[in-house]
């Protein structure tokens, strides 16, 4: 079995770490302006164009590419293939970081954040976007309890607040503990429930458009929608895995983890190529291939997303030299990440047609820069956790 | 062109319904629909472009006075859509359609919310801050709205507009129908009753229809035999009478199918009494037994 995760304990300021910094004042200011010149003045948005880049990128697609956090629970813990261990935990860190950010896009797209608690109180079962924020919420809740243990494990008995906060070290300590005694008995529970939780909300969120059956382009528009954006979520779960795993470890100079991630990709071509008879079927079966050829942005879209995203990854992950070699399954599985991540912008965004006014829509400059700083912070936080908390496998000669 | 997509959208219906699972309590989608609410039946064969709807209902609703309420000229140079500060706009297209003396022929078109009979609105609404009144209003309660703004990416006439200029308490806008005069004993909507050429009626949708065949039969030559909003995405409250093609006077053409019959069937069908979660749960639950059955207890440590 592979050694222990440990935190890294690197020098947090690096140069890139500073760039993200640049990113993240930007997206603040972006954020401020949001907050007091309202959404048109930040925006392109329009009545004809309601949704743009920050439901687009920030919620649909953010919570398709946490997938890798359910996917490999399922795999290590319920499949029981303890092989998979290492990877479990950076997935779940994702995971725990993209909901979170999910919620933050949230909080900076609606127009009433502070109203975001209602939809607790106020039900309505006949909207899939109530059944999308349920989830989410209670999601993030079992990820912020799958993820105590770990940070239990690295500091129950030396609690040390700083300051004034030091008569809280009893109190602090006393509840890691207890979480963490009890958690281990009880944790099958939490690992089941995400990903039941998973399924449910990846699957409505593709629900979501349902409700809009003149407004969205014929080649996504199909009833089949909800178990599209499922299966290309669990397909796309352990590319996001072996994308940012690779990335990590060359940005930090760790043991590199291929032996673990190639059997991962054998799993893909079975998931990705589910999900493409799917998406393929669907289109021959409802008779939206006559619509390829007609060359708008809208059709070059949908197979730029159908031939880069699935059907070269696919086949490129075929061969058993591409999944042998390190920079074979990397670009395989960030092609995957592109595909899907286009797929969530074209259903969202591209795809959307209003019907009465001809609105094109292009992100304004401060739109993209509160996306762009809010996946910096992310970044930025999932580099201090994995500074301090035993997140990542540390390299061979310090732990063995 | 009109046919195919018709045609399209039948197609995607049938396939929709064969697809969605059908739920374990066993019902079908059913129409929410009020049985017999009030409607507008406007005839844009007798609207000459006054915009008195415009100012009135601006005035019921206690909205901005509309844009150059006296200038009949330039205001209809532009294509205006209902927003934050009009509930309501009238527009002119040119059809094709001349005179006598071979001169064209303006139609004018008021546009407002269709107050749907399954509207998808009110299905979209997170937290049912939209709702379908008795009489036929759909109506907004602005204390529970969230700004989401999944009504606006729902609603197929692009109707409902949106503060986007207010940061803090933006709300949805749209066309009330009047609502708290039609919910009093004869109470007329501001625009229908301001209209002097009589182009708006109120009254019940059902009586309406019967107005709108009789037109149709008295006067076949005026007309196109079409009642917009009789069928259309299931019935709207507000129905049009036109002689030109509706698709030119910017009302789109739509399936008859309620827009969410198909989403609310998939939801329910797969959430009624959380069936689907729980039997997950239980055969996840089971594999996990069944793989782990050899192992200590893999769950500690953080997953
Ligand atoms: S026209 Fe649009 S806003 Fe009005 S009821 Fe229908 S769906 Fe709702
Ligand atoms: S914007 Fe308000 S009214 Fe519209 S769907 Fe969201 S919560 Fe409902
Ligand atoms: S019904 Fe009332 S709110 Fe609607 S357009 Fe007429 S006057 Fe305006």
């Amino acid at each position: 079995m592979a050694h222990a995760a440990q935190p890294l304990k690197r020098p947090l300021w690096t140069p890139g770490v500073l760039v993200m910094l640049v990113f993240m004042f930007a997206g603040a200011v972006a954020i401020i302006a949001r907050f007091t010149g309202g959404i048109g003045y930040v925006t392109n948005l329009t009545n004809a164009r309601p949704w743009g880049i920050w439901v687009g990128i920030d919620v649909a697609t953010g919570v398709a590419l946490a997938a890798g956090g359910f996917t490999t629970a399922a795999l290590a813990h319920i499949f029981g293939r303890h092989y998979y261990e290492p990877v479990t935990r950076p997935a779940l860190l994702t995971a725990v970081l993209g909901y979170t950010f999910v919620v933050i896009g949230l909080l900076v797209d609606i127009g009433r954040s502070w109203a975001i608690w209602k939809p607790m109180f106020y039900w309505n079962f006949n909207s899939v976007l109530f059944e999308v924020a349920m989830c989410v919420m209670i999601y993030l809740t079992v990820l912020y309890i799958e993820f105590l243990p770990i940070v239990a494990e690295q500091f129950k008995g030396r609690v040390n607040l700083p300051g004034i906060l030091s008569g809280l070290n009893r109190l602090v300590d006393g509840f890691l503990q207890t979480a963490d005694r009890i958690l281990g008995k009880v944790m099958w529970v939490f690992i089941i429930l995400g990903v039941v939780l998973s399924c449910m909300h990846q699957s409505s969120l593709g629900s979501l458009m349902l409700v809009a059956p003149t407004k969205l382009h014929p080649l996504w528009y199909t009833p089949i929608l909800p178990l599209l954006f499922l299966t290309s979520a669990i397909a796309v779960g352990y590319p996001m895995v072996v994308f940012e795993t690779t990335l990590t470890t060359a940005s930090f100079k760790l043991d590199s983890e291929v032996k673990i991630l190639a059997p991962l990709t054998k799993i893909t071509i079975f998931l990705l190529g589910f999900y493409m008879v799917l998406k393929i079927g669907d289109m021959v079966m409802r008779g939206t291939w006559i619509y390829l050829l007609d060359g708008t942005y809208q059709t070059n879209s949908f197979l730029a997303e159908l031939l880069f995203g699935v059907m070269i990854p696919w086949i490129m992950l075929l061969f058993k030299r591409v999944r042998q070699s390190a920079r074979g399954v990397f670009t395989a599985a960030a092609l995957i990440v592109g595909g899907v991540v286009l797929n969530r912008v074209n259903v969202f965004i591209v795809g959307y047609r209003s019907p009465l006014t001809e609105s094109g829509y292009f992100p304004a400059p401060s739109e993209i820069l509160v996306t762009l700083g809010l996946i910096a912070t992310l970044m930025f936080i999932y580099r201090v956790v994995v500074t301090y908390l035993p997140v990542l496998q540390a390299p061979k000669e310090v732990s063995s | 062109m009109q046919i195919t997509r018709r045609r399209f959208f039948r197609v995607m219906g049938a396939a929709g319904a064969s697809v969605a699972v059908r739920p374990p309590a066993g019902h079908a989608w059913q129409s929410k629909a009020p049985p017999d609410p009030f409607g507008c039946l406007v005839d844009l064969t007798r609207c000459v472009g006054c915009r008195k709807c415009e100012e009135a209902c601006a005035e019921v609703n206690g909205l901005p006075e509309p844009e150059r309420v006296n200038c009949q000229c330039t205001i209809f140079e532009k294509d205006r859509r209902p927003d934050h500060d009009a509930y309501t706009v009238v527009n002119r297209y040119y059809t094709g359609k001349v005179d006598e003396f071979d001169k064209p022929v303006p139609t004018f078109a008021k546009v407002q919310c269709m107050h749907c009979q399954d509207p998808a609105c009110v299905s979209a609404c997170i937290v049912g801050a939209l709702t379908k009144d008795e009489t036929g209003a759909v109506r907004y309660d602005v204390t529970k709205c969230i700004g989401c703004r999944y009504c606006m990416v729902a609603c197929p006439f692009e109707i409902p507009a949106y503060e986007y200029f207010d940061p803090i308490t933006p709300k949805v806008m749209k066309c009330t129908f009047c609502y708290d005069r039609i919910s009093k004993q004869g109470g007329v909507p501001g625009c229908a009753t301001i209209c002097p050429t009589e182009a708006i009626t109120f009254g019940r949708r059902s009586t309406l229809l019967e107005v709108a065949n009789k037109r149709l039969k008295e006067n076949p030559a005026h007309y196109l035999p079409h009642i917009y909003g009789e069928k259309e995405v299931g019935g709207t409250s507000w129905m049009y009478l036109s002689g030109v093609p509706f698709e030119q006077v910017n009302l789109p053409a739509l399936p008859e199918t309620p827009s969410p019959k198909l989403s609310e069937t998939v939801q329910h069908s797969l959430f009624t009494y959380l069936w689907s979660p729980i039997l997950l749960f239980g055969v996840l639950g089971g594999l996990m037994a069944w793989f782990n059955k050899n192992d200590n207890p893999p769950d500690k440590g953080g997953v």
